[in-house]
């Protein structure tokens, strides 16, 4: 067998970034299992079997894989990759943690965020905050591989016919326990997923006023993010910061208001399709990048911008 | 308690990073290189526990070339007690770092090992969890907040969703994210003073590592770089041009 995919899952949805997942997986090319291992996780099982272009389902379904513990996940993994040639996992906090857990007991070298395909052992990956693009040619068996999920397509969440296994879990380790989750939770579109995202930085100079930015996100079915700036500042949760060590998005539009445009940031946004940057300072490096740059102060031009969007 | 925390010397993160023209690598002759700014995170939270009476030595270790040493002096500087330089002109993948440093887990037998959660030059963002792996110890990844206890620590983490708090048993790894807490800077005295810490050199072959690295990097090239856009005068303007040029809203 090819391609196993360790899906990112709530239990009861398969999130959008496996989707990604699958189409990186097909332009390798070979057959492709999907693995969902978590806890009451039946009804994302069945959602994955839908999954265009995937063969097979296994889902572990057993409680010591309820919170995405490394080290519960680890071992199980580990036995189930030996039957593939590629390991496969996206870029995101759960994976990242988890991946490089089972490359090394596998003994291989992970590679990290790949944002293409070039064969099945041939890939591209940023380094450098995406200063630099790597081809990394890989003989390790099997390859345990990350994805950029902004860099692929999507694979339609319906039309396929995979079949369903079931495996049993391997028990507790016993040496971590979760305790609780904070969430911020929103209404909004996930930030990595959002056709439109709307980003705040420190010139935003306050929680508060990131309710400007708000109005506008859901006037246009967008996400809010914020520079490391604002996250650091207390502005917003970690969880909005987009940029290296942050989220990576590239939506159709990302404005970036009050945002100077370190490369750190830039790292996570460069890639959109349409960016606007509204800035004070006309020095600003934001502007570089931009397609479209505001000289303004943000707190007569967001106002505006926001009534001038009732009038469309 | 003994803490190891591993610094990677790095290009400073404010250079404008060039890529070689025969597309080998990055430059990096006559460029500024630093600590990879997590392990300076890594290193403060090291010190903070030792200043709080909980750590007894941190030993900071570094794997690479022999400049390497100005980095583990930058730490001995903030206030690690010894350092230990691991030589190589080879550029050590995050497997062959993670095999170097259980070796000197197994020397040393620490407690506790602070990682950075990502290298800002390769941003593998794997090392910490491969060394938890090799030891079969637990791993807090991401760690925005840590409280040590009794045989355990509890560590918040910043995951996509929000934070997420677990409890591990120790020895543990943890790898540290940006809002842990702020690192000091080195002060004159202690800069000096850090130049009579001790610092142990050897090499990978002296521990019987292997570390020839398992990918090959076909080549480094430049991102295709954005066109340039325009300045627009109102948000009349920019609101005509989203909605009829570019057509996003
Ligand atoms: C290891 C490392 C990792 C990092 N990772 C990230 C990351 O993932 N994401 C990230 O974003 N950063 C990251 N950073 C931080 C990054 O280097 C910058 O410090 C940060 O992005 C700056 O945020 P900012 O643009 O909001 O703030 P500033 O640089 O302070 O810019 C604020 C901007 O707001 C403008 N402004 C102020 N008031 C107004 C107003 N009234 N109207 C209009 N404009 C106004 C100013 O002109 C200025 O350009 C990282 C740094 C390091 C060292
Ligand atoms: N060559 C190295 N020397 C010392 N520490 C390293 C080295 N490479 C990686 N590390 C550690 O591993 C962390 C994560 O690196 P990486 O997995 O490469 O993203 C860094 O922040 C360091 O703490």
């Amino acid at each position: 067998m090819t391609n196993l995919i360790i899906a990112e899952h709530d239990g009861k949805n398969i999130k959008p970034a496996t989707l990604n997942v699958v189409n990186a997986a097909n332009a390798a090319g070979g057959n492709i299992t999907i693995a969902v291992i978590g806890n009451d996780c039946g009804d994302a099982g069945k959602m994955a079997a839908q999954i265009s272009g995937v063969n097979k389902v296994i889902i572990i379904d057993s409680p010591e894989y309820a919170h995405g513990l490394a080290e519960n996940f680890t071992p199980l993994i580990v036995k189930m990759a030996v039957d593939y040639q590629t390991i496969w996992g996206a870029a995101t906090t759960m994976s990242k943690n988890i991946l490089p857990r089972v490359a090394a007991l596998l003994d291989v070298q992970q590679i990290s965020e790949i944002t293409k395909v070039l064969a099945v052992n041939k890939f591209e990956r940023p380094i450098y905050a995406g200063n630099a693009i790597a081809t990394i040619e890989s003989n390790e068996k099997p390859n345990v591989i990350t994805v950029r999920t902004t860099a692929f397509d999507a694979a339609s969440a319906d039309g396929g016919s995979a079949t369903i296994e079931k495996l049993d879990g391997l028990g507790d380790k016993g040496i971590s326990s979760f305790i609780n989750a904070a969430g911020s939770s929103s209404e909004r579109p996930e930030l990595t997923s959002a056709k439109v995202v709307i980003s705040g930085g420190r010139g935003m100079q306050s929680g508060e006023n990131f309710a400007m930015l708000e109005k506008i996100a859901d006037k246009l079915g967008g996400a809010v993010g914020a520079s490391r700036a604002a996250v650091d500042a207390g502005f917003v949760p970690n969880d909005y910061q987009v940029g290296q060590t942050g989220k990576v998005v590239a939506p159709d539009l990302y404005m970036a208001v009050g945002i100077s445009g370190a490369i750190q940031h830039l790292a996570g946004m460069k890639d959109s399709k349409v960016i606007v940057a509204i800035n004070k300072d006309e020095d600003a490096p934001i502007f570089q990048i931009a397609d479209y740059g505001l000289v303004a102060d943000l707190f007569d031009a967001i106002p505006e911008f926001d009534a001038a969007l009732d009038e469309l | 308690m003994k803490i190891l925390v591993p610094v990677k010397r790095v290009v400073d993160y404010n250079v404008n990073i060039r890529v070689k023209a025969d597309q080998s690598g990055v430059e990096t002759a006559n460029v500024k290189m630093s600590m990879n700014p997590f392990d300076e995170i890594s290193i403060e939270q090291a010190i903070r526990l030792k200043e709080a009476g909980i750590a007894t030595e941190i030993i900071a270790v570094s794997i690479g070339v022999s400049q390497c040493q100005e980095t583990i002096r930058t730490a001995l500087a903030m206030g690690a007690d010894r350092g230990i330089l691991i030589e190589t002109d080879i550029a050590v993948e995050p497997l062959g770092v993670a095999k170097l440093l259980k070796a000197i887990i197994d020397k040393e037998e620490p407690e506790l090992i602070l990682v950075g959660k990502q290298s800002i030059d390769d941003d593998s963002n794997q090392t910490a969890q491969m060394l938890a792996a090799l030891a079969g110890w637990p791993q807090a990844t991401f760690v925005s907040k840590l409280e040590l206890g009794d045989g355990s620590l509890e560590a918040t983490r910043e995951v996509d969703g929000g934070l997420e708090t677990i409890k591990v048993n120790m020895p543990a790894v943890v790898s540290v994210d940006l809002r842990l807490n702020e690192p000091r800077y080195a002060s004159l005295p202690n800069i000096m003073k850090a130049k009579r810490k001790p610092l142990d050199v050897m090499t990978p072959d002296d521990l019987n590592i292997d570390v020839t690295p398992r990918l090959t990097t076909v080549n480094i090239c430049e991102p295709v770089a954005r066109k340039g856009g325009v300045i627009v005068a109102s948000v009349a303007e920019l609101i005509d041009k989203l909605k009829n040029e570019a057509k996003v809203i």
